[in-house]
């Protein structure tokens, strides 16, 4: 027995060790930043920071996997219940993982030719990392909630890091009021639940909402206050307009981070609610609405996306698409759907890493470098990026043999075996809308003759995360079968 | 060795594809070589399928199967019968004349373009040998990115309008394509307990004609784009006018069959019901009919030489689809003859538009004229080519209409008749071309200094032309290797068909009576007496001239078992 009381017990402790882990590491660098890193061109030192914090979050991870193989129990339920790590939760947390150690290597230079390096940088990934830790595990709606508002305060302090830069701002500033608008929702969400079961444990929610009717009026205004804070947070439509905005505005390396990981942070808290959790026994109400939602998210995520001539709104309109396929999967609402969502999750994250690391790459002294122009002739000048970035494009629009496919291919497959026809023809139309505007990208890059001719910024760092991702989208499209079999072995039923 | 040869065929252009990306972009001289013997060796290695091909093995040969995604039940299955057999020979030999014939005409990033175009060929190849529908698709959307880039890099004035519409009009198609797959994958798990992309396994299930229907038409509009079907064809004039030579004739030689391949390997044995059923039969031939007319008459029109090659291709794959929908073994295997024919007639004469074109930089057929007197060898070649496409006994062109014909006529009179004016109007559009191009006076004094063609050019067109005089003056080993792969997507489709139908008329009890002992022949591997039969309905030994059919009949009944 742990030497501490009955309230900590050991299994309390071990089931938020990685969170601890990111935490420590965190408050490390802040630290560390301060006393040895005064010059701001050694601060890319703490990157070692960074890289043990998800060594040892990682370890903890699969320490907890190994735990849990051992034992043969499905889950580690810690804080009585509040916090439980199972195969779901420590799926998406690999995400994260991956996610958060791609953009912090990816970062330094970009940073350093904005002029805006700063070590506090790393130590808000880590603690927005250390939200989503709870976002994916968190069983109780006050642990949710609390791992909901520091991923997302972290996230309002770096899409407004570019302090001298005036779009920088104002996406911060949109973002913080919309998202706080958005959790307001979600909060009186949460507290029509709490009023129906007198709990804030997500089991006890679920069996007070099961003990009603299914079309009760008070389950109802649960179920659509929280929808709308969860559907503004994965920028689903009609709750995706700051989507563009903060994505712009913001430095793209967080863009990329904000893209991925706060997605599927987002995407794993609206599965806990809506599929394993409380709000399941309402699925008749939520489906038809999402299946709107959904397809409203494509057509707007999609036909907005044509016109775009900045890149990186142009991503954001095919980041909120991806939304959409994703909701998809969960009106489909089968285990392939399901399990059709982590592995889109899974592809999605090193897709769009690559083609948001690729947008760094571009950003040069005196050189935004995420108009569309700035694409021209990228393949005289860095043959090398071009084809990543063609990879990423492929992946992103789902033609095979890149990663992107097979997350498509379960969404659709899960949309014929419920029968629903008419949104799998709707979904897959859509692919030839998006590969139109991704082959723009690609057009400029491969057609046209070189906008300019300074060299891309290019760091060891930003390599090593493109050649990741890009390595991860090939071979995860051309032999998935150890990825889908992870995904299919985390699904909780 | 043997075991592994299609694996060899198809990884071939990847293999030289790998080296080529080694080399340093600025030697252009040394790319060339290597991506010439890339594609000259890619053809060598398909040799030996030839060689070692079986015709009297039913089902498919070279077969190669491994797990590729257990979860998903998507194997990795290679196998080759009669008609991947002639499609697949037809790709590594114009791969490897495309690249080839790129060699002058490219000159801007050449490293890019022979990478693209081994991707391609890879590409290709798969989808004709792929037994697996996962693995079949893979191969399927791969084809697309590097037509993209040939057409809209090294591609004419309009390439990217032509590059973008020719991607999205396939991709839309194969990803509905890709609903129907799905449908049918899940009707074979609800039927059979487990997920597979297996054709083998595919065929086994048994859906209601409504489903079956649905699928079809999902199917349809993969395959129809890609063929390209009227009124699907819109791409094709665009993408073909625009794209580089080399493109073209890939485009046109191979890319199209992968369409009419689709129907024959997926549509007719996976859903036969519905491929059988009146409505769907009677639309798609109206669809074929009005693509051969219409093609052909908007041929007649064309100003612009290559622009009225590429509608011919809408006349001339109008033919391989109502071959296919006749649904009788002449339609079929005269379809599979055509568009091995296609592959090389319209293959050729878009190379007589590249060579015209690199000399004179333009198509417009009012520039040209009395090119014979300058350039005699090409008017010899341009008048073979020509003939061959039209249809002239003893080439090529003939022996597939005429079995396509007689196909559609034992279908349905009408068709025929109709069909039969596609023949006439592509002799009057292509002999007027000749006429405009290559007879008479010179008329402009621009044309008066272009030298005639070079010795790679005629390398180039010579194998083709050989073969071209093959088929046309000697097509029986062709409809030998068809034979089998026919019977069993007809007996698939339609089990009567070999069950003893009796239309009265001497010849027709005569050849069902043929074909019943040739259907024996095939489950059984009976006596030769039983070999010997299937031939008598053997359209081809009309055509081999007077006196062949006996004498060839004894040889091959003997020898086949």
């Amino acid at each position: 027995m742990s030497p501490f009381s009955q309230y900590y017990t050991s299994l309390d402790h071990f089931s938020i060790i990685p969170a601890v882990m990111l935490a420590l590491f965190g408050c490390a660098v802040l630290l560390f930043d301060f006393l040895i890193f005064p010059d701001p061109r050694q601060r890319k030192w703490l990157l070692i920071f960074v890289a043990l914090a998800e060594v040892f979050t990682g370890y903890g991870l699969y320490q907890q996997q190994a735990w849990l193989a051992v034992n043969g129990v499905a889950e580690i339920s810690g804080f009585g219940g509040s916090v439980t790590v199972d195969g779901f939760g420590i799926f998406f947390n690999w995400i994260f993982v991956a996610a958060a150690i791609l953009v912090a290597v990816a970062s330094y230079k970009y940073l350093e030719t904005a002029g805006e390096h700063h070590g506090e940088y790393y130590g808000l990934i880590l603690f927005a990392q250390c939200g989503m830790y709870f976002l994916a595990t968190g069983t109780d709606l006050i642990t949710l909630f609390i791992g909901l508002e520091l991923m997302a305060l972290c996230f309002y302090v770096m899409v407004g890091f570019l302090r001298s830069d005036k779009r920088s701002n104002e996406a911060a500033m949109k973002y913080l009021l919309l998202g706080a608008f958005s959790s307001g929702f979600l909060v009186y969400g949460f507290s029509v639940m709490y009023g129906i079961a007198g709990s804030t444990k997500l089991a006890e929610i679920t069996m007070a909402i099961e003990a009603r009717p299914a079309w009760d009026p008070v389950v109802f205004l649960a179920l659509a206050t929280t929808a709308v804070g969860l559907l503004f947070k994965i920028a689903a439509v009609p709750f995706h307009m700051w989507a563009p905005d903060a994505y712009e505005g913001a430095p793209v390396t967080v863009t990329a981070y904000l893209a991925v990981a706060s997605k599927a942070a987002s995407i794993a808290f609206l599965l806990r609610l809506f599929y394993y959790g409380p709000l399941a026994p309402a699925r008749q109400a939520w489906e038809p609405m999402l299946a709107v939602v959904a397809v409203a998210t494509l057509t707007i995520g999609n036909l907005a996306a044509i016109n775009q001539t900045n890149i990186k709104r142009l991503l954001a309109y095919s980041s909120i698409s991806h939304a959409g396929y994703m909701l998809l999967g969960l009106v489909a609402g089968n285990r392939t759907g399901i399990n059709g969502i982590l592995v889109y999750i899974m592809v999605y994250t090193f897709m769009t890493l690559g083609a948001f690391l690729v947008v760094a790459a571009l950003r040069r002294k005196n050189i935004i470098g995420e108009d569309l122009d700035d694409f021209a002739g990228l393949m005289r000048k860095s043959p090398g990026y071009a084809v990543l970035m063609l990879i990423f494009l492929l992946s992103l629009a789902g033609i095979p043999p890149t990663a992107g496919f097979l997350g498509k291919y379960y969404i659709f497959l899960a949309l014929i075996q419920t029968g629903h026809y008419a949104l799998a023809v709707v979904a897959t139309l859509y692919v030839a809308v998006a590969i139109y505007y991704y082959f723009k990208i690609v057009r400029s890059m491969f057609t046209r003759p070189e906008a300019e001719e300074s060299p891309l910024a290019s760091s060891f760092g930003l390599r090593l995360a493109l050649g990741v991702s890009g390595v991860l989208t090939l071979v995860i499209g051309i032999y998935p079968e150890p990825f889908l079999k992870l995904a299919q072995g985390s699904l909780l039923r | 060795m043997d075991q592994h040869l299609l694996s060899i065929v198809l990884l071939t252009p990847l293999a030289g594809l790998a080296v080529l990306l080694l080399l340093p972009a600025k030697s252009k001289w040394l790319i060339r070589i290597w991506a010439n013997l890339a594609g000259l060796a890619g053809f060598l290695v398909s040799l030996p399928l030839v060689q070692r091909f079986r015709t009297d093995v039913p089902g498919f040969q070279f077969e190669e199967k491994a797990d590729w995604i257990p979860s998903l039940g998507a194997h990795y299955h290679l196998g080759l019968d009669g008609i991947s057999l002639l499609l697949v020979m037809l790709t590594t030999l114009m791969g490897f004349l495309a690249i080839l014939s790129s060699w002058n005409s490219i000159q801007d990033r050449v490293k890019e373009y022979y990478a693209m175009f081994l991707l391609l060929q890879t590409g290709m190849i798969g989808v004709f040998l792929a037994l697996d529908f996962f693995l079949f698709y893979v191969f399927w959307e791969l084809v697309l990115v590097p037509m993209y880039f040939i057409i809209g890099v090294w591609g004419g004035p309009r390439k990217l309008y032509a590059a973008i519409k020719f991607f999205l009009y396939t991709l839309a198609g194969s990803v509905l394509m890709l609903l129907g797959i799905l449908t049918l994958y899940f009707q074979h798990f609800q039927q059979f307990g487990f997920y597979t992309f297996e054709i083998s396994d595919l065929m086994r299930v048994s859906m209601p004609l409504g489903v079956q229907q649905w699928v079809f038409w999902a199917f349809f509009l993969g395959f129809a784009i890609k063929v390209p079907m009227f009124p699907f064809h819109t791409w094709l004039p665009d993408a073909h006018v625009e794209a580089p030579t080399a493109g073209s004739v890939i485009l046109a030689a191979v890319l199209l069959k992968m369409g009419t391949y689709g129907f024959l390997r997926f549509s007719l044995p996976l859903l036969p019901k519905a491929s059988m059923d009146k409505t769907i039969v009677e639309i798609l031939a109206a669809l074929s009919i009005v693509g051969i007319v219409y093609g052909a008459l908007v041929s007649l029109m064309q100003q612009d030489w290559k622009k009225l090659v590429a509608y011919s291709s809408v006349s001339h794959l109008g033919f391989c689809t109502l071959g296919i929908f006749a649904m009788n073994p002449n339609g079929i295997a005269g379809s599979v003859i055509q568009q091995i024919n296609h592959g090389i007639s319209t293959g050729m004469l878009f190379l007589i538009v590249g060579v015209v074109y690199e000399r004179r930089h333009t198509r417009e057929i009012s520039e040209y004229g009395g090119l014979a007197h300058v350039m005699p060898k090409f008017a010899t070649v341009f008048a073979i080519a020509m003939l061959s496409s039209a249809g002239l006994p003893l080439l090529n062109g003939f022996v597939g209409e005429f079995t396509i014909l007689q196909g559609a006529f034992e279908a349905n009179r009408i068709w025929a008749a109709f069909a039969v004016s596609g023949v006439i109007l592509g002799a009057a559009y292509l002999l007027w071309l000749y006429q405009r191009t290559v007879l008479g006076q010179v008329t402009n004094a621009k044309n008066l200094a272009i030298p005639d063609m070079s010795l790679r050019e005629i390398a180039i067109f010579v194998p083709l032309i050989a073969w071209a005089v093959w088929i046309g003056v000697y097509p029986k080993p062709y409809f030998d290797v068809l034979r089998r792969p026919v019977a069993e997507i007809v007996q698939r489709v339609r089990p009567e068909y070999y069950a003893g139908r009796n239309e009265g008329g001497s010849a027709e009890i005569r050849r069902d009576a043929g074909t019943k002992a040739g259907m024996a022949g095939l489950e059984a591997h009976s006596t030769g007496g039983g070999m010997a039969a299937p031939l008598a309905r053997e359209p081809a030994l009309a055509l081999a001239g007077p006196g062949g059919s006996a004498p060839l009949a004894g040889p091959q009944a003997g020898g086949g078992q």
